[in-house]
């Protein structure tokens, strides 16, 4: 074991060493490594998130075809650290009549929410915070600690359009957990189990080659989770001026802006994990934990630069429609395709492995198939209701 | 006093006086919120119990769905957020002796019970207490028959919802 090979438990065992030797108590020396572990996470995640602010604005300046941030630094790397700055010492308004406990707890719940996320996300296969065995349930209950610090701000920044807002983004997160949650329980049918490690580790064939739909189903709905594009009506610029966290100013409204960037690239990151491998990629990860912590840290990235690529291609989708997309289409396909897994994998067991593989690829894309010839079908139904004659499609 | 008991003393208070704050503020958005502070010390209560997947499901059901309703039910029906009535009605008496009653009684039977003074054994090393419980409750010798019962309840309510959200009047198709 040196520091190459396991490096968390190396610098652990050192730093206990040292507490120790300083005559230190071991279980306080044991908590105060824990407590240092987390504090050097956090802060590489805050400067990470610092990153992704720039990331996210020179994409979608190239998507907007403009030039993005090109004035401090090299390629504008320091905007970031300005914008930082210039939260930090705006002024920190509380509108009138506001909850004042609540409205300053929400930002920080919001933020929260996001960071205890990295407790189970395995960087390397000797690098994670916690081995759960029950990673994928846990990553839905702090989606649900979000739910409530959007509520929260929405009710106590006592404005009506924050309200609407928070009201709009309550309804769309409690909606697409569902579909969400059914889709991340196909990875755990496929390893037999819920951590998140565990299901990294038995990945010797990607997920999304056993199951598109599901890495679909759920990149849909972790987009409907994070509240954006399409599904921004929280912010809704145009309409709601910007949601639940209109009445913040300055950091706090930084924490909701960085918590969000930050849940896209995590949420990336579990697509990653769940469906593309996590930080395998042909044995790369055998030779150093640091190579393996580059991997999983591209592939997050790869599947936050397509989150960001529909952001900002896709138009916003009226709030009817999306719950109907949601409960009519996403969540039954969700629940199908869980029991055509379940069926297909108990029944493939034992075959070779080309055969599994195929007959899981398939069985997913004649489901996929049938659920949009029955879209399809309805949708001519409400064609014709609507315009009260006969669709002749052309073309088929 | 060891650690365990310090946290279970803390999250027992913290939980407890959540639970009292619930029913005695007067804003009704507050009292759903010191709820849910109170269903978190539950699923601490759980984690120092080293039951993990109960304390992650309690997160998820109680404060993700039910505590989340609570605040839309309150938001969407009352006009004023504050409570003006009286906090009791002619019947706290009745309430209290029934609530000291269920406290004796309670008491009373867990005093006869041997597991109240034994020291739980920790779990062996490789010891998997999420697909135990999986396979407790799928195996005809376990608790299949509840679990099938739970799950038909749940159908109903789900038909029910759905009924009464239905408006036959709707003619649209």
């Amino acid at each position: 074991m040196s520091i190459w090979n396991d490096p968390l438990k190396v610098a652990a065992k050192w730093l206990l060493g040292v507490f120790t030797g300083w005559g230190m108590p071991e279980f306080a020396a044991n908590l105060l490594v824990g407590f240092l572990g987390v504090l050097i996470l956090i802060s590489i995640l805050m400067v990470l998130d610092i990153g992704l602010v720039w990331v996210e604005r020179k994409v979608v300046a190239r998507f907007q075809d403009r030039i993005g941030p090109n004035r401090l630094g090299p390629f504008g790397l320091i905007q970031p650290f300005a914008d930082i700055i210039k939260l930090m010492v705006k002024e920190d308004t509380t509108p009138a009549g506001a909850d004042k406990v609540v409205y300053n707890l929400a930002p920080m719940l919001s933020m929260l929410s996001v960071l205890i996320l990295w407790a189970v996300v395995p960087l390397a296969p000797t690098i994670l915070g916690v081995d759960l065995n029950i990673g994928v349930l846990y990553i839905i209950a702090a989606g649900s600690i979000g739910t409530l610090s959007i509520i929260m701000a929405g009710w106590s920044s006592n404005n009506k359009f924050a309200l609407i807002g928070a009201f709009r983004q309550v309804a769309v997160m409690i909606s697409f957990e569902v579909p969400m949650l059914a889709t991340m329980l196909i990875p755990t049918i496929l390893a037999g189990s819920m951590g998140t490690s565990a299901i990294i580790e038995r990945q010797e064939i990607w997920y999304f080659l056993l199951s598109p739909l599901g890495a679909l189903i759920f990149l849909v709905a972790a987009i409907a989770e994070l509240g954006r594009a399409p599904f921004d009506l929280a912010e809704g610029e145009s309409e709601l001026v910007s949601g639940y966290n209109i009445e913040y100013s300055g950091m706090k409204f930084g924490m909701f802006y960085a918590g969000e960037l930050l849940h896209a690239f995590t949420f990336g990151g579990f697509w990653a994990i769940l469906f593309f491998g996590g930080y395998r990629f042909f044995g790369l990860e055998q030779v150093s934990p640091f190579l393996a912590i580059a991997v999983i840290l591209f592939k997050a990235f790869i599947g936050y630069w397509l989150i960001m690529w529909v952001r900002y291609t896709l138009l916003r989708i009226r709030i009817d429609h999306m719950l109907a997309f949601n409960w009519k289409f996403l969540t039954p396909l969700a629940f199908t395709l869980i029991i055509v897994t379940a069926l297909m994998n108990a029944l493939l067991a034992g075959t070779p492995a080309w055969f599994y593989v195929t007959g899981m690829f398939l069985s997913n894309v004649l489901v996929a198939w049938v659920a949009l010839e029955i879209a399809r079908s309805y949708s001519r139904r409400e064609r014709e209701r609507v315009e009260g004659r006969k669709v002749v499609e052309v073309g088929h | 006093m060891t650690g365990e008991q310090i946290v279970f003393l803390v999250v027992a208070f913290v939980t407890l006086g959540s639970g009292f704050m619930v029913v005695t503020t007067r804003n009704l958005v507050h009292a759903a919120l010191w709820l849910v502070a109170a269903l978190f010390g539950v699923a601490v209560t759980y984690v120092t119990l080293n039951a993990n997947f109960l304390a992650v499901v309690q997160v998820v059901v109680y404060i993700g769905a039910i505590a989340i309703l609570f605040i839309f039910a309150v938001m969407l029906t009352r006009k004023d957020l504050r409570d003006q009535g009286p906090q009791m009605n002619k019947n706290w008496w009745f309430g209290a002796i029934l609530a000291a009653l269920t406290f004796g009684g309670l008491y009373f039977l867990l005093q006869g019970w041997e597991g109240m003074t034994k020291t739980a054994t920790s779990y062996p090393v490789s010891f998997d207490a999420i697909s135990e419980l999986g396979s407790v409750l799928v195996s005809p010798s376990g608790y299949v028959l509840p679990f099938e019962v739970a799950s038909v309840l749940l159908v109903a309510a789900l038909v029910g919802a759905v009924y009464v959200a239905f408006n036959p009047r709707d003619t649209r198709k």
